[in-house]
């Protein structure tokens, strides 16, 4: 097996809530709990869950906008693997060079007092890579990429000036100009049109190709996660509950979350009659979750040894087919 | 590549688009010329919103003319229309006031007790040995307004218009020194502890709450009671007290908003520096709202100066505050409208430009803030 691009181990994110007299941080969210994943070069990975389980914490905290609480991300670097927790400054800025973010909102993402040509050559300029020539070279390339063209009719235009889908294209572009190997893709169609979606999810998918970059691609539609993504993993209150290869995952969900997630998803047909939904009411609080599986308030399987041991771990359940459920068999992927 | 055309074309198009600023090959040679065409073009498009308010054009308008009256005196001497001996503000003379001609009645024992001083010049123009039934001239003034002095002159015979051109300067500087001063402290002081937070963020602005909780004219009352007051120690000391004062708190919140737009998380992940971010991202974003309150601190600067002259406590050659302040204690304050030439133009001047620079504030807080414009 090819050494993975990214290697993240048991990674913990703990927001603290302060309470009483002197703000003391007496209670933790726990928004990103001993989530551990690898990502292979060129590989994309889909991270899926519903609002607030953590998915953009995850990115984010890959990209380094975070400071982990503990847990380990490694980045292969030139040969060797780089800990991106423990990084110097003189490597964070070889760092940012590798790894980039492409955000939701395309109307906050640029600063709307800059021009196009400023915001994509921001980190070149940043990088001190290039003269200003070169720079607005590399800037016209980039635009021609993503099919803003001809590129000098956008190179000096101001972000209002661009439609939601021209932004993104331009975000893209941003985040593509230091050549990464690694970008975090933080749901960057939803505040899309669904006509431009496609359009926008199928130039990413080109310019991964062109670029060799693998994407950790968040987002909360499986559709979009199935068009996407080589592997996808589910997130349920800042863990993963399962993980494996798209289409086993879509076609042969195992954990009880992925099943309901699933069965949301509307079908096209209107004689069509959804099932009962299988899951029951009550969310485990994200504040000091208990010890015991995240999922159990909600699992309608859930059983005695649910009840009494901790969450369970994540495990192969066949063929790379990972889930953290007790109730799965061995084999059963 | 293939372009990527949308289903339905023109879908992903905005509409009325200004025609592209389309770069040239010779791109660093022409990149300044490109900023110009960028910056003039969006000063026309703000230009076009401001304009369409007219509270805002009459303030520009009345701030246009003082600015002219500002000027003015520069080029009446220069001419030699004015001669600097009559029409200078501090030290000029009027040599040939209109007089006003009686007779003593009783023997003047004491000159200085038996008339009344309030019509007579400080010379010694009634001789001492003056006697009875002879008529003496004695000059008027203040003299009302004539076709040499078209606001008359005031208690020592010097010309009030050039008193009011003069006392203008002094209120744009010191209102631009002031506005500068305030707004370059609190635009940094705000979007630093907006950007940083933690215990520098409390540290300005408790200093903050401190300054606002001092009453401003008291204050200024304090400190030009115990150090000389020049016009930009004025300028300075009104700048301090309202840059790191109730501005800074205004310009940190918008900062605030700012700190938390994507592009702020993006300029991080390419590897910008915490300078970086701040001048480049945050600061930019901060400046509309830092110029309007440029303008609002022009107007407390001017009626701050206005009220420290009147109290004498400014060590400034002209100013408006300081006209209003010699009609007054010269006694001239209280005679309703009899000597109206030695208060109103002072008195309106100060109220006009004050009320202008507020009008151009509001006009420009519609420019930069699209809520509160109408449609």
């Amino acid at each position: 097996m090819t050494e993975p691009l990214v290697k993240v181990d048991r990674l913990t994110k703990l927001f603290p809530v302060s309470r009483g007299m002197f703000r003391r941080p007496v209670d933790f969210i726990h928004a990103v709990d001993g989530v551990s994943f690898e990502i292979a070069p060129g590989e994309s990975l889909g991270l899926v869950g519903e609002s607030g389980c953590g998915k953009t914490t995850t990115g984010r905290l890959l990209v380094k906008l975070m400071e982990a609480t503990s847990g380990q991300i490694l980045m292969h670097d030139d040969g060797s693997m780089i800990d991106v927790a423990h990084i110097g400054s003189d490597d964070l800025r070889r760092f940012r060079r590798r790894v980039q973010m492409i955000f939701q909102d395309p109307y906050e993402s640029m600063n709307p007092r800059r021009t196009v040509f400023d915001t994509v050559s921001e980190p070149l300029a940043v990088q001190n890579i290039g003269s200003l020539r070169e720079r607005e070279d590399r800037v016209a390339q980039m635009l021609q990429l993503v099919g803003l063209t001809p590129p000098n009719t956008f190179l000096f235009r101001y972000p209002h000036e661009l439609s939601g889908g021209q932004r993104q294209r331009v975000a893209i572009a941003r985040a593509l100009v230091l050549d990464p190997s690694f970008v975090v893709a933080d749901e960057p169609t939803s505040m899309l049109d669904v006509s431009i979606r496609i359009s926008i999810m199928e130039l990413m998918l080109e310019l991964a190709d062109a670029f060799d970059v693998s994407y950790l691609y968040i987002t909360h539609d499986l559709a979009v996660a199935r068009y996407m993504c080589d592997r996808i993993a589910v997130m349920y209150l800042g863990k993963i509950v399962e993980l494996g290869d798209t289409e086993e995952v879509l076609s042969n969900p195992l954990h009880p979350y992925t099943r309901a997630l699933l069965s949301a998803v509307p079908v096209p047909d209107p004689t069509y009659r959804k099932p009962p939904v299988e899951i029951k009411g009550g969310i485990t609080k994200a504040i000091n979750p208990p010890t015991e599986c995240r999922f159990i308030e909600r699992c309608p399987w859930a059983t005695d040894v649910c009840h009494s041991t901790e969450h369970p771990p994540l495990e192969d359940k066949g063929g790379g087919h990972f889930v953290a459920c007790h109730l799965v068999e061995k084999g059963a992927g | 590549m293939t372009e990527k055309i949308d289903a339905r074309p023109g879908a992903d198009e905005p509409t009325d688009l200004p025609p592209p600023i389309i770069s040239p090959d010779s791109v660093p040679d022409s990149m300044w010329r490109i900023r110009w065409a960028l910056f003039r073009r969006s000063f026309a498009h703000n230009w076009k919103l401001f304009r369409a308010n007219r509270v805002g054009l009459v303030g520009l308008a009345i701030i246009g003319f003082f600015a002219l009256l500002a000027i003015a005196p520069t080029v009446l001497f220069a001419t030699g229309i004015w001669n600097s001996a009559v029409y200078d503000p501090v030290v000029g003379l009027e040599p040939n006031p209109p007089v006003k001609v009686m007779t003593v009645v009783n023997e003047i024992t004491d000159p200085e007790t038996q008339i009344d001083f309030r019509h007579v010049l400080l010379d010694n123009r009634i001789p001492n040995n003056i006697q009875v039934g002879e008529q003496v001239e004695i000059p008027q003034q203040p003299a009302p307004p004539d076709r040499r002095h078209w606001l008359g002159t005031d208690p020592l015979g010097r010309d009030v218009l050039s008193q009011l051109m003069h006392g203008a300067r002094a209120a744009f500087f010191l209102g631009i020194l002031a506005a500068v001063v305030t707004v370059i402290i609190a635009t940094t002081v705000g979007s630093i502890s907006a950007y940083f937070g933690g215990a520098l963020d409390s540290f300005f602005m408790r200093l903050a709450d401190l300054l606002i909780m001092i009453p401003f004219l008291a204050i200024l009352i304090v400190i030009g009671a115990i150090f000389e007051f020049k016009l930009w120690h004025l300028a300075v000391v009104i700048g301090l007290l309202s840059g790191f004062g109730g501005v800074a708190i205004v310009l940190k919140s918008q900062a605030l908003a700012v700190k938390v737009k994507p592009f702020v998380d993006a300029a991080r992940v390419a590897g910008g520096s915490n300078a970086h971010i701040i001048f480049t991202h945050i600061v930019p974003n901060v400046m509309p709202l830092s110029f309007l309150y440029m303008m609002f601190t022009v107007t407390s600067a001017i009626q701050g100066e206005a009220a420290l002259s009147f109290l004498g406590l400014l060590n400034v050659r002209i100013s408006w505050g300081l006209m209003i302040q010699l009609a007054n204690t010269q006694g001239y304050l209280l005679q309703g409208l009899r000597y109206w030439w030695l208060l109103f133009p002072a008195g309106l001047a100060v109220t006009l430009i004050s009320a202008a620079f507020f009008l151009v504030g509001r006009a420009m807080d519609e420019v930069v803030n699209p809520r509160l414009r109408k449609r």
